[in-house]
């Protein structure tokens, strides 16, 4: 009986304290969360506009050097897609399909979805690591020692450029994704070009297209929000940079899905 | 220009609590050069993370040109925080940028100067420190005494009244050190700057300060000038100053005794 009390009550402590540490970094990560929305929204229109210089570096480092490796994973998908359902279908005659299954899953979901998971490891790692190097050389403290704000100086750009650039990136995916689809479809499946393009309209529907954009909006924050908080706490070394990194893709990743559920569940009920 | 009223600050709680500031009163007077030294772990990083509104005191007050800084609210830290400048041990210059962006940050931040303005300007300060024509160039690319001339150009770069060196002379060699003494006691002369120095460079300390603080375990024990510093009877004081390993100044930092921790050790 004594164990048994002191075993719970031990365990139930130390749940509580694992509990407690993570309502902190979520409330961390809330305040940082503002603090950018302030400084990216409603500080140009008090005080200094933003500077355009670093926004569009960012907007470059994060957009246009990331285009490649989204269309090729898009792409592929949309291929591997097709493969993959072509003999199901073709088993009820339907193999004409195809095309609406590839583009109404590209768009609606594996679009947004793949470019973001994309974004966190190629994105989000660098953000951790490149900010969280300046925090543990005191580039940050200088920062503030300077009068400048961090949140201002260094998420701001990267935070417009993410939110801009993922979007793009993913009305791209899903163009590659869907182009991926068609010339399967049309050389090794041997569809007609003109059936697969007419399934593939009728089934397709803007508002996926759009829905697909909002939740890569929403994915956009979370990735940069999350690499940028990661870097923050940084305290010591370069060993915890690793980690950090580390903690912030995965991080990212596993809130990216759950935003995902949310976000297909809500447009699921409310439309 | 700088009064520090009784600063007290203590880290950890409970029986962990460790006092690493008792009662840590100074003076900073205009256009003066106060050196504060001491071993390593004596406070004296804290004292500097306390002037530059990092730290919180537990108690104790700050008093930067007439503006209090314990308390005080973003817009008063800013202004503060405009009127000095610091260069760090690292030299904390931005990576990403060359060293005229990182001299000119502050400029092109807080004023309202046109870009050829700001690029005469980055170049006078350049030539102060003596590296005009590295403008172009990235820190990693600099050595290490070049990126605290560097850090020292981007401190002086809004002509601030009060100038903060953190261990400005650490890991330099002999010339080096020559050169950021220089530096920095040209500044406090011409300008009329306020300079407070972190250090544990003794020499280097006797040679350019006005003033010397000493703090020892978070306490000062001497005050005076460099005459009075190596004039005095303390043999703490003195120990430190000759270097000698041997005297009140314990050099193992271990709290158990040597032989007590031995007899424990198990050995599976």
């Amino acid at each position: 009986m004594r164990f048994f009390f002191g075993f719970i009550g031990h365990n139930a402590f130390q749940a509580w304290a694992v509990a407690e540490n993570f309502f902190k970094e979520i409330s961390g990560m809330y305040y940082l969360t503002r603090a950018t929305f302030y400084c990216t929204f409603i500080e140009p229109f008090r005080g200094k506009p933003n500077k355009w210089k670093p926004i569009w570096t960012q907007m470059e480092e994060v957009g246009v050097k990331s285009t490649t490796i989204v269309f090729l994973v898009s792409f592929l998908i949309g291929v591997i897609l097709a493969f993959q359902t072509a003999s199901q279908l073709a088993r009820l005659g339907a193999l004409d399909f195809v095309g609406a299954l590839v583009g109404v899953s590209i768009t609606r979901e594996l679009g947004p979805l793949m470019t973001a998971l994309v974004m966190a490891g190629r994105v989000g790692a660098a953000f951790t690591a490149e900010m969280g190097t300046m925090k543990v050389s005191d580039e940050i403290l200088a920062l503030e020692t300077m009068a400048l704000n961090p949140v201002k100086f260094l998420i701001t750009p990267r935070f417009i450029a993410i939110l801009v650039m993922l979007p793009c990136l993913t009305i791209m995916a899903d163009l590659m994704g869907i182009l991926g689809g068609f010339l399967i479809g049309i050389t090794t499946l041997g569809i007609d070009p003109i059936a697969y393009y007419d399934r593939s309209i009728e089934a397709m529907v803007i508002k996926d297209v759009v829905t697909g954009l909002i939740k890569s909006g929403v994915f956009a924050v979370i990735i940069v929000m999350v690499g940028s908080y990661m870097a923050f706490i940084i305290e010591g070394g370069a060993e915890k940079v690793g980690e950090n990194t580390r903690t912030s893709v995965v991080v990212s990743m596993i809130l990216i899905i759950i935003a995902d559920l949310i976000f297909t569940s809500l447009f699921f009920f409310v439309t | 220009m700088i009064k520090v009223n009784h600063l007290r600050k203590t880290f950890g709680e409970g029986d962990k609590k460790l006092i690493v500031l008792d009662d840590f009163n100074a003076h900073f007077e205009s256009g003066q050069i106060t050196s504060i030294i001491g071993g390593s772990g004596s406070g004296k990083s804290t004292v500097l993370k306390h002037l530059i509104g990092v730290y919180k005191p537990d108690s104790g007050d700050i008093i930067i040109d007439g503006d209090p800084l314990v308390n005080s609210n973003r817009e008063t830290l800013v202004r503060i925080r405009k009127k000095f400048g610091i260069m760090f041990q690292s030299g904390a210059l931005f990576n990403s940028l060359t060293v005229e962006d990182n001299v000119a940050l502050p400029l092109r931040e807080h004023t309202e100067l046109n870009e050829n303005t700001i690029k005469i300007m980055v170049k006078m300060k350049l030539e102060m420190v003596g590296l005009r024509g590295a403008e172009h160039l990235k820190p990693a690319q600099l050595s290490g005494g070049m990126i605290k001339r560097i850090a020292l150009a981007r401190a002086i770069a809004l002509d601030p009244k009060i100038v903060f060196y953190d261990e400005p002379s650490a890991g330099l060699d002999p010339i080096s050190i020559g050169v950021i003494d220089k530096l920095i006691v040209d500044l406090s002369k011409k300008m009329r700057i306020t300079s407070v120095v972190v250090t544990h460079e003794i020499p280097s300390a006797m040679r350019i300060s006005d003033k010397i603080i000493m703090l020892y375990k978070g306490k000062i024990i001497a005050a005076g000038s460099p005459e009075e510093i190596r004039n005095s009877e303390d043999p703490r004081i003195q120990q430190f100053i000759n270097g000698s390993p041997d005297g009140p100044i314990p050099f193992s930092k271990s709290q158990k005794d040597y032989g007590e921790e031995l007899k424990e050790m198990r050995f599976s």
